[in-house]
């Protein structure tokens, strides 16, 4: 097995180019270079001497192509001499196919790419924004059928979104939660203590907890795991044309897809949100606890002290508003994915960032309202 | 003429294949061999695992017993590089073309020669190039995504890409399935015209009775977890019912009028 090698004889006008070894993708890297360093400007004629060629694949066969043609474009005779018969067929082949070059992608100037993206991104939002409102009309439309006539409803489909939305999201939600008591009660104690006032540790969980931490860390863990769920449930059904399927049938899709996810949702972020609350408030007691030798019933008079059901309520009357924004992103997302598995993956990810985005922009025009009504 | 084909060099050697899934056996002690530059069609009903011996041979899928020989290499006992350098030898067409969708169709077909070849950039652009015009493909072919080109364009974008490295051996599952007639004899030309200049030998998983009759030299039928190879005028004479209606089904006498 000879290594791939060029031969070059130069006599009177006449450049002769001997092939020898295995013309092979290999080799191509060497071969390429001499090829391209050919300097023919003395000779009228060109003789490719293939006599001596083992092996020769599409590369080979393409690079003795396409000096050929480079030497012919400069007005030199070119020949093939002693070509093997095995081989003609491939040479052959690929001198009638040839390499057309193919459009590059032109690309603007900077500045206009730039603005290009910026223009582009700003109708993208704008888009969204006015899709999402007309996606939110539809669902009401037909939320008010379903109240005219329960029995749209589907049950089993709410049954088992309530099931998978809330349930299975205790334990999580609970750790979570637990552990975020636990860190402000070690915080909180860390900063009181100069001032003596660690027992202040205990009104700092509570109404932090009930107003802001529980309901917030409830809704992001939801987003990122019931939103994401819902997005792609309804896009693997969009990309299996399950959702056309439905139409066909005379189903409404918003109905049988969306309707029970909402619904579940909204039953199920609330109860979260209070279980939230309580184990947010066990961290701060097993902080308090371990910190301060704090006894539960003296956590629970302070308790009783700094926070009043107002607190409670405020935190709690999220809860619905922000299960309406993740399961409306996460359905809208679903349905707005196309053809392949890859826009599923990329909707998903959308839906996420979408929802949590929207429910921390909700949470602070909450908060300004509540501030602004001085609750 | 059979001592002929007996004389040739064998590429691809299958002996007593077991394939289980659970407790179902799909192949039973199967014994196959395939010679250099022939087309063979695999045919067989739907589960008889035509996908499945092609998995085994390219090493997709660990069968639980037998002997599979590919240009001369045991390809269970490979080293994982001496693995690598036989894949370099063989190229495998995806029923859905399996293309990497986030790549372009040139580039698709620069991903094998960007790993495995040392090649300067243009060099692998031109390769690129060609093996896109091989194929049939326009010119401004090369620059789309998968999702923008039809079903047959993408299955020749996928051909294209097992070319990429000049395989010995092409493994085609289904690839007319999905096209139409007038795509399906266009893919059945190409892969003839291939064979013949580039010196290809195709293992073709076919259900088209039309690219039986048109392009293959032998034909295997997996049946009851065997397999009977045979040319398609041997298969007419065997008096296997399956294979009596699968030859001389109402399709097939339309097929091979």
């Amino acid at each position: 097995m000879a290594a791939a090698e060029l031969k070059i004889e130069g006599e009177g006008d006449r450049l002769t180019l001997r092939a020898v070894g295995r013309w092979t993708g290999e080799g191509a890297a060497r071969l390429d270079r001499r090829l391209h360093a050919i300097d023919a400007k003395t000779y009228r004629r060109v003789r490719f001497e293939l006599g001596a060629v083992e092996a020769l694949d599409t590369v080979g066969a393409w690079l003795l192509n396409r000096t050929g043609e480079e030497l012919r474009h400069r007005g030199l005779e070119v020949e093939l001499a002693n070509v093997p018969t095995t081989l003609a067929p491939l040479i052959a082949r690929v001198s009638a196919t040839g390499a057309p070059p193919m459009p590059t992608r032109r690309h603007p100037s900077r500045i206009l790419h730039f603005l290009a993206r910026i223009g582009g991104g700003t109708i993208g939002a704008l888009r969204f924004g006015y899709d999402l409102l007309g996606f939110f009309g539809l669902v009401t439309v037909r939320i008010l059928r379903v109240l005219a006539q329960p029995w749209r409803l589907r049950l089993n489909a709410t049954v088992r979104h309530l099931e998978e939305t809330g349930l299975d999201a205790l334990p999580i939600v609970g750790l979570i939660s637990m552990l975020v008591g636990l860190v402000l009660a070690y915080q909180g104690v860390d900063q009181l203590r100069p001032f003596g006032a660690e027992i202040y540790m205990v009104n700092l969980v509570g109404v932090a907890t009930l107003r802001e931490m529980g309901i917030l860390l409830t809704a992001i863990v939801v987003a990122g795991r019931s939103g994401s769920a819902f997005t792609a449930e309804i896009g693997t059904m969009k990309v299996n044309e399950e959702v056309d399927a439905l139409s066909t049938l005379g189903l409404d899709p918003v109905e049988i897809l969306v309707l029970p996810r909402l619904i579940g949702l909204l039953i199920t972020l609330p109860l979260l949100a209070f279980f939230a609350d309580i184990m947010s408030l066990v961290g701060g007691a097993i902080g308090g606890l371990l910190l301060i030798d704090l006894t539960l019933p003296q956590f629970l008079d302070q308790l009783s002290i700094a926070v009043t059901p107002i607190m409670f309520w405020v935190g709690i009357v999220k809860a619905p508003v922000f299960a309406f924004v993740i399961s409306m992103v996460g359905c809208f997302e679903g349905l707005r994915v196309t053809g392949s598995a890859e826009s599923v993956g990329r909707q998903t990810t959308k839906a996420v960032v979408e929802s949590i985005f929207l429910v921390i922009v909700l949470d602070a025009l909450f908060s300004i309202l509540f501030s602004v009504l001085g609750i | 003429m059979v001592e002929a084909v007996q004389a040739r060099e064998v590429v691809i050697k299958v002996r007593g294949l077991v394939n289980r899934f659970g407790r179902e056996t799909i192949h039973d002690g199967l014994d196959l061999d395939v010679f250099k530059g022939e087309i063979l069609g695999v045919v067989g009903g739907s589960g008889a695992g035509k996908s499945v011996l092609l998995r085994s041979i390219v090493g997709l899928n660990h069968p639980a017993a037998g002997h599979i020989e590919v240009l001369g290499r045991n390809t269970a006992k490979l080293s994982g590089a001496e693995l690598v350098r036989l894949q370099q030898r063989w190229g495998v067409l995806f029923q859905n073309g399996a293309l990497f969708s986030a790549l372009t169709v040139a580039e698709n077909v620069a991903v094998p020669l960007k790993e495995h070849r040392h090649m300067p950039p243009a060099l692998i652009q031109e390769i690129a190039a060609l093996k896109v015009a091989l194929v049939g493909l326009p010119a401004d072919a090369g620059a789309k995504y998968p999702a923008q080109l039809s079903g047959g364009m993408r299955k020749r974008a996928a051909l294209a890409r097992a070319l990429a490295l000049d395989p010995e051996i092409v493994f085609l599952d289904e690839p007319t399935a999905g096209l139409d007639p007038i795509a399906a004899a266009g893919f059945d030309q190409l892969i003839l015209s291939l064979r013949d200049s580039l010196g290809l030998t195709v293992f073709m998983v076919t259900h088209d009775l039309d690219s039986l009759e048109a392009i293959c030299d032998r034909i295997a039928v997996l049946i009851d977890r065997h397999i009977t190879v045979g040319t398609l005028a041997e298969h007419l004479h065997n008096p296997h019912p399956w294979i009596q209606e699968y030859f001389t089904g109402p399709r097939a006498r339309a097929a091979f009028a």
